[in-house]
C-alpha cells in the first residue's frame, strides 16, 4: 500500500482527508503512483503533471524519505520504503512568495 | 421578487453577494475555493442558477467550476460530483467522460491552421503555453455552452456545461497570430461579447494583439482595429499589436461598440470597422473597465487611472465618470466614493451593470472593496470593504 501526502488545496479538491493510500501494480516510481492518483482522483489531472506533456507542473515538488524527487527521472524507481508504505510519497506546493 | 446577485472573483476566492431589488441590504456569502484566484464567475442569462467560475493556481493550474443552483453549490464538470448516466458511451458510471480543467491548443492539421508560435517580449517566436481562463462567458441561449478566453489568448468553447473544451481555432490562427505579443499581464483573450440579434457574430479582445469579430459563429476572425493608436507601437496604427483592456457594448445596439484601451476611450458605431476616440474631457484615458448603461445606450462609465505607470486614480480620488453622450463629454461621479488618499485599481472585468430601473451599477477595487450604486452612479456606498483583492465583478437580475 502506497501512502501519498497531498497539499491542503488538492485534498480540498480531492475531497479527502489525511493521507491517500493507493495500491500501485509493477514498480513504484513517481509516475506509477501519480498514474493510480489520477484514476481514482480524476479531478486532480492537471494539478500535479501537466494535462498534455505530463510534466511536473513548475511550482510542484515530490519529496520522500527526507530527499527531493522532483528532478528525478519520473520512471525512476522510488526508496523501498514508500514501496513499503513505510514512508509516505509527499506532493508538494512548493515555496514561494513572501 | 426580484433580487441582484453579484459575483466576485478575487485573488483569494469567490465571493456572492445578494440583496432584493432596493438593494440596500446585502449579504454576504463565501469565500468559495479559498485561496485560489478567481478570475471570472458568471451566470447563463439562459438560466440564471446555471454559474461557470475559472478557479486558477500558479502552483496547481487551471479548473472549471459550475454551479446549477445559484452559487449554493459547486462542482466540477465531468468529476465524480457530475456522474454521467451509464452505458451510453461505455464510460463507468460516475466517473469522468470528459477533462473539464483541460485547455489544449488546436493544432491539427485538419484546422489548416496549426499554429505554434506568437511573439515573445524579446522578439523572439514563442510556443502557446496555457496558463488560465481568463473569461468565461456563457451562451446567451444555452445553460450548457460556454465561451471561454485564454492565456495564451485564445477562445475555447465547451457545448457540455463545462465537462470539455475545444479551441475555435481560426481566431489564433489568423494569420497576425505570431504578431500578437504579452502585455505586462501575460496575453490574455479577456473580452468576449455576444450578440444578441447576430448568433453568428462574436467579439473578442486580446493584450495586446487588439480587437477581433467573427462574422459565421467563430471560424474566422478578422483584426477591427482601424482608427486605434498605440504610441508603444513602431506604427502606431497598425492591424494588430494594440491593447485593448476591454470593449462593451449595449444589447439593444451590438454594432455599436465602447473600448477602454490602453490609453484612449474608443467608440465604434460600425460593428468595429472604424474607431473614434471619445476620451473628452477625462482626466486621464488611461483605466481598464468600461460598461454600458442598461437603459441608455449612450451612457457610458469609466473609472480614470492615473497612468500607465502609475495605477491609482487621479490626485488619489477615486472617481467614475459617466458619459451620457456615448462619450466626449464626461462627468465625476464622486458621492460615497473616497475623495483623497485612495490609491486601488479596478481591473478590466471588475465592473458590470443590473437591469432594474433604475440601472444599479457595480465595481470592485484591488483594495478588496465592492462599490455599488442603485441610481446609475449618482451615489455610491460600499457593499463590503474588506475583501481580497477583487479582480472580476458580474451581476445577475433576478425574477
Amino acid at each position: 500500500m502506497i501512502r501519498v501526502v497531498l497539499p491542503q488545496h488538492l485534498r480540498t479538491l480531492a475531497k479527502v482527508d489525511g493521507e491517500v493510500t493507493l495500491e500501485v501494480d509493477g514498480p513504484v516510481t513517481a509516475r506509477a503512483i501519480l498514474d493510480v492518483l489520477e484514476a481514482r482522483y480524476p479531478m486532480l489531472c492537471g494539478t500535479i503533471r501537466d494535462h498534455v506533456t505530463g510534466q511536473r507542473r513548475p511550482l510542484v515538488r515530490f519529496f520522500a524519505c527526507a530527499e527531493d524527487l522532483s528532478h528525478d527521472a519520473p520512471d525512476a524507481p522510488l526508496p523501498a520504503a514508500i514501496a513499503s508504505g513505510r514512508e509516505p510519497f509527499y506532493v508538494v506546493g512548493a515555496i514561494a512568495g513572501g | 421578487m426580484t433580487a441582484i446577485r453579484v459575483l466576485v472573483g478575487t485573488r483569494k476566492g469567490a465571493f456572492i453577494l445578494t440583496a432584493d431589488g432596493k438593494r440596500d441590504n446585502w449579504t454576504v456569502a463565501g469565500p468559495h475555493f479559498a485561496g485560489w484566484e478567481i478570475y471570472h464567475v458568471k451566470g447563463s442569462p439562459a438560466d440564471p442558477d446555471r454559474i461557470y467560475a475559472s478557479q486558477s493556481s500558479s502552483w496547481f493550474g487551471q479548473i472549471i467550476q459550475r454551479s446549477s443552483d445559484g452559487g449554493k453549490s459547486w462542482e466540477q464538470p465531468a468529476s465524480m460530483d457530475d456522474p454521467a448516466p451509464a452505458g451510453d458511451d461505455g464510460g463507468i458510471p460516475g466517473m469522468p467522460r470528459g477533462e473539464s480543467n483541460k485547455f489544449v491548443y488546436d493544432t491539427s492539421a485538419e484546422t489548416g491552421r496549426p499554429l505554434t508560435t506568437h511573439q515573445w517580449y524579446d522578439g523572439t517566436q514563442h510556443p502557446w503555453e496555457f496558463a488560465r481562463v481568463w473569461h468565461l462567458e456563457p451562451s446567451l441561449t444555452d445553460p450548457d455552452t460556454v465561451y471561454a478566453g485564454v492565456e495564451d489568448a485564445a477562445l475555447f468553447r465547451s457545448t457540455d456545461g463545462g465537462r470539455s473544451w475545444a479551441e475555435l481555432p481560426g481566431l489564433r490562427g489568423h494569420e497576425s497570430g505570431p504578431r500578437w505579443q504579452p502585455g505586462a499581464g501575460g496575453m490574455c483573450l479577456h473580452t468576449i461579447l455576444l450578440d444578441r440579434e447576430n448568433p453568428e457574430r462574436m467579439y473578442t479582445a486580446i493584450s495586446a494583439a487588439g480587437t477581433f469579430r467573427t462574422d459565421d459563429g467563430g471560424q474566422n476572425w478578422r483584426p477591427i482595429n482601424r482608427g486605434l493608436k498605440s504610441e508603444f507601437m513602431p506604427d502606431p496604427a497598425a492591424e494588430v499589436g494594440h491593447c485593448v483592456h476591454r470593449i462593451a457594448m449595449h444589447p439593444s445596439r451590438p454594432n455599436v461598440l465602447f473600448m477602454q484601451k490602453h490609453w484612449d476611450i474608443m467608440r465604434s458605431d460600425d460593428a468595429g470597422d472604424s474607431w473614434e476616440e471619445v476620451s473628452g474631457d477625462l482626466p486621464s484615458d488611461f483605466g481598464f473597465p468600461i460598461d454600458v448603461h442598461a437603459h441608455e445606450p449612450e451612457t457610458v462609465y469609466v473609472v480614470p487611472i492615473k497612468s500607465d505607470s502609475e495605477h491609482y486614480p487621479p490626485e488619489g480620488k477615486l472617481r467614475v465618470y459617466r458619459s451620457r453622450t456615448g462619450g466626449g463629454d464626461w462627468e465625476p461621479l464622486t458621492q460615497g466614493l473616497p475623495q483623497q488618499d485612495c490609491y486601488v485599481n479596478i481591473l478590466r472585468d471588475a465592473m458590470a451593470v443590473d437591469s432594474l430601473d433604475p440601472c444599479g451599477i457595480y465595481f470592485g477595487t484591488t483594495g478588496g472593496q465592492v462599490y455599488a450604486s442603485s441610481n446609475s452612479g449618482d451615489r455610491w456606498t460600499p457593499i463590503v470593504r474588506d475583501l481580497p483583492s477583487v479582480l472580476s465583478v458580474e451581476v445577475q437580475t433576478l425574477p
